[in-house]
Parts: structure tokens; C-alpha cells; sequence
């Protein structure tokens, strides 16, 4: 086994996590590890409060669907990396610029699925909701949003994913700290065994995400009874 | 759509009153692409009158109900109904992420004494202990009472009924029919029961119309002394005669 791996090149479990206690013991990963989270809990909030409300002003106006939907449907068709030279020429090259790549990710991925999900509320129910006086303001917190709830969820486990894969493209930017600061440093001292961890602690961070999706599904959804395999 | 709607009932409820109609509707008329669904569409209810309008499917019958529930308010002619109204419609439509009672009290503030008040309608239709269920937990016939409660509980001065027992299986429809009968004796709301079911009409009418092509073509007071029952032969008779009206040769 040994001898079919070049272990310069594909270090053992056991160097893995030797390395991988070190960088814990060191508080060295814990660090970037915050300064990581940080920006992805930032982007998240920004993106998912902007993604919800531009929905809604899209799902409810005519003048809004022309307004957002129709821009958000240019910059779905971009590669949103390749809009970090002009996110950097606004914002410079601190902390905006990483914040403001993981937002947007966040807003396309949230407002694609809840704009849909808003203009695929039952219309009998809102015309039911009509007949018995349901004023605007209740017509959007008890149907409309509710309703939309299903695909708003979808749209948060993809924006869960699409800001991880943000954040590293964002720490690319001159970023002293963080996962994507971790990962370059490795790469230039060809620490491939902090590599390999790096990776770890990306599909941990994957699978944690994925947790809190499920977790709220399950949470907000109670009242829904779907297929949950045969 | 909203201020349509308010800007045709101001218009419509302000011609004086007419304490002694709950709904005036004179030559209605109402065309999809030039097709004339309803054509001088005339009906006069009184207050507590229970009116039945059978017809064929696409005689225009679910139409005529959208015109008094104000869901379609681009029509021809003169429509006056009580502002007090609620629509129980063939589904239950029931918001399925809000609990049963709060269901039954979408559209009216969530004051205690509501809240109150929801409660005691759903015990009227035996669902008192539902009132934290979630609508998809109940069975057809449940959601259909939970429907019922949600426009009782406006006390309406008109009821609409489209059709609301037409998913029911057979048994759970005899036991809406004996409920319906209870809620409006005890209530006594002007009801207009559109139906295709013509035993459904007799049992539960004072009066039943007929829809043919977008006009009444029969008009029959129905005088069988409560409770009605299939077996009676005059029940037979009005079946039969009501039965050729709608086109159907009863056996």
C-alpha cells in the first residue's frame, strides 16, 4: 500500500491528523477558521435578507419582476467569480470585497428559488384568502410567505454551498487570514498533508451546513406530509 | 382586482336599502371570448332563503356564484349582495401551514374573543379538538367542516356553497348534509347551494333553480315538510321532473 502512494505527494492518515492536532493545539486553524466563518455568516445574512426581500418586491409588483428578476437573471447567466476584479475596484481588497462575493452568490441562489417559489403559491388559496377580508399584510405573512417556504428552503441549501465555494474564491484576494489563507500557504510550502485537512475541514463544514438545512426543513415544514422514501 | 372589487360594491350597496332581499341580481350577464356563459341572469333571495341552482357542468352555475361571492366583478347588469358573505368551495382550501383554528379565523383580527369564537364554531362542526392539527392531518370530510367554520364563523348574511360536497364520498356527504341543515337553522344565513346533485337540492332547498345555457329554466318551490325524505313520493316526483329538466331521462 505504502509503496503505491508516493507519500510526498499523498500523506498517510496517520501524518494527517498528527498535522491536523498540531494546527488545533497551535489555535492556528481555529483562527482562520473564524475569520472564515465570519465572512460566510456575514455574506449569508446580507445575501439571504436581500435575496427574501427583493423576492417578495419581485413576486408581489409588476414594476419589481422588471426591476430585479430580470437583473437577477443577468447576473445568474455570469460566473459570479468573474465578477471579484470589479467587486475589488469597488470595495478595494479588505474584508467588502470577500463579503460582497459570498452575498451575491447567496442573493442569486435565494432569490431564483423563492422568486419562483412565491409566483407558484396556490392562486385558489389566495383568491380563498381574498374572499375571507385577508387585508396585504396578512396575504404575505400567513399565504405568501409560508407558501413560498418549500423553495425558499431549496434556495438556502444552495446558497449554503454556493458560499463555501465563494468564500474560497473570494480568499484568494489578499486575505491574511482564513481557510482560502491556510490553503495558498500550503500550497506555496507544499504542506499537502495541511492540504489534506483543509479539505476535512471543508466537507465538515459542507455536511454541518447541510445539517442546518435539514434541521430547518424539518423544523418549518411540520406541517408538510411528503414522500420521505419508501 | 381589490379596488375593483370595493368600487363595485359601493356602487352596488348604495342604492338604498333592501332589508327585505339578501341578494338582488337583474340581467346578469357575463361572456368569456364572446362566449355568453350567463345571459339576463335574474335572482331575487330573501333574507334566510335557502336556494339550490342545479345545472349541467358549464351551465354557467360556478359563474353566477363568483359574481355574488364579488370574485368576478367584470359583469354586466345590476348585483347587490349583503357585505357579510363567505364562500365554502368545492376543495377546502385551507392554508395547509397554518393550524386548523387559526385557519378558521384567516382575515379577521387575532383578538381573544375571536380566537373565542373560532373554537366554538369548530365545536358547532365537532372539530373542537382539532383546532391545533394541521389541515393535511384531517380527512376529506374533516377539511370540508373546517371550511364550513371558516364562513360560519363570519356569521354571513349570504352563504356560498359551490359545490362543497362534490368530493365527498357518499356517507361523509349524508352526514354534511344533516350538519349544513343544523348550521343554517341555527344561523339562518341566506345560502345559494350550487350542485349537480339533484337529491342534494331537494333535501336541503327552499327553492331550486335550474341553469340551462346561461338562463333559469325552471323555478320550483320545494314544500316537502322537513325532514325530507327520498322515499316520499313527492320527493320521487320533483326528482323525475327536475331530472328531464336537466336533460337526463330518469329511470
Amino acid at each position: 500500500m505504502a509503496q503505491l502512494l508516493d507519500p510526498r505527494t499523498t500523506p498517510g492518515p496517520m501524518t494527517v491528523l498528527n498535522t491536523a492536532i498540531t494546527m488545533l493545539g497551535s489555535g492556528e486553524l481555529q483562527g482562520h477558521l473564524w475569520a472564515s466563518l465570519q465572512r460566510v455568516l456575514q455574506g449569508l445574512a446580507i445575501g439571504v435578507s436581500l435575496g427574501v426581500v427583493g423576492a417578495l418586491v419581485a413576486g408581489l409588483a409588476r414594476w419589481g419582476e422588471n426591476l430585479i428578476d430580470a437583473n437577477m437573471e443577468i447576473l445568474h447567466a455570469v460566473p459570479n467569480f468573474a465578477f471579484l476584479p470589479v467587486l475589488i475596484a469597488w470595495f478595494g481588497i479588505g474584508e467588502e470585497p470577500k463579503v460582497a462575493l459570498i452575498t451575491l452568490s447567496v442573493w442569486i441562489a435565494i432569490h431564483i428559488n423563492t422568486y419562483s417559489a412565491i409566483r407558484n403559491v396556490d392562486a385558489s388559496l389566495v383568491e380563498a384568502a381574498r374572499t375571507f377580508g385577508v387585508g396585504r399584510r396578512e396575504l404575505i405573512t400567513a399565504v405568501i410567505l409560508p407558501g413560498a417556504l418549500p423553495g425558499f428552503l431549496v434556495g438556502l441549501r444552495l446558497a449554503l454551498t454556493a458560499a463555501w465555494l465563494a468564500l474560497i474564491f473570494a480568499e484568494t484576494i489578499n486575505a491574511p487570514t482564513g481557510l482560502g489563507r491556510m490553503m495558498s500557504d500550503a500550497r506555496e510550502y507544499f504542506r499537502i498533508d495541511v492540504i489534506f485537512v483543509l479539505l476535512g475541514v471543508y466537507a465538515l463544514l459542507g455536511l454541518a451546513s447541510l445539517a442546518v438545512a435539514r434541521f430547518l426543513e424539518s423544523w418549518l415544514l411540520s406541517w408538510r406530509r411528503s414522500f420521505d422514501g419508501a | 382586482m381589490a379596488r375593483d372589487q370595493t368600487t363595485l360594491e359601493r356602487a352596488l350597496l348604495g342604492r338604498g336599502d333592501h332589508h327585505d332581499h339578501a341578494v338582488i341580481a337583474r340581467n346578469v350577464g357575463k361572456a368569456f371570448d364572446d362566449h355568453a356563459v350567463l345571459r339576463d341572469f335574474s335572482l331575487e333571495m330573501r333574507p334566510s332563503e335557502f336556494v339550490a341552482l342545479l345545472g349541467r357542468s358549464g351551465s354557467g352555475k360556478s359563474t353566477f356564484l363568483r359574481v355574488l361571492g364579488a370574485l368576478d366583478t367584470e359583469v354586466d347588469g345590476y348585483v347587490r349582495i349583503p357585505r357579510h358573505r363567505a364562500i365554502v368551495f368545492q376543495d377546502p382550501r385551507l392554508m395547509p401551514w397554518l393550524p386548523v383554528l387559526r385557519n378558521v379565523t384567516l382575515g379577521l383580527p387575532q383578538t381573544r374573543e375571536v380566537k373565542e369564537h373560532g373554537l366554538a364554531t369548530l365545536a358547532e362542526v365537532g372539530l373542537q379538538d382539532h383546532a391545533n392539527a394541521w389541515p393535511r392531518t384531517l380527512s376529506g370530510g374533516e377539511a370540508q367542516r373546517v371550511a364550513l367554520a371558516r364562513a360560519m364563523v363570519r356569521e354571513p348574511q349570504l352563504l356560498l356553497l359551490d359545490e362543497p360536497f362534490g368530493a365527498l364520498d357518499a356517507l361523509t356527504r349524508i352526514r354534511m348534509h344533516a350538519l349544513l341543515r343544523e348550521l343554517y337553522r341555527k344561523h339562518r344565513p341566506a345560502v345559494l347551494l350550487v350542485t349537480h346533485d339533484v337529491d342534494e337540492a331537494i333535501l336541503l332547498a327552499d327553492r331550486v333553480l335550474v341553469l340551462t345555457e346561461g338562463r333559469i329554466s325552471l323555478s320550483t318551490k320545494i314544500d316537502l315538510p322537513a325532514p325530507r325524505n327520498r322515499s316520499d313520493p313527492r320527493f320521487a316526483a320533483l326528482r323525475r321532473h327536475l331530472l328531464t329538466e336537466l336533460g337526463v331521462e330518469p329511470d
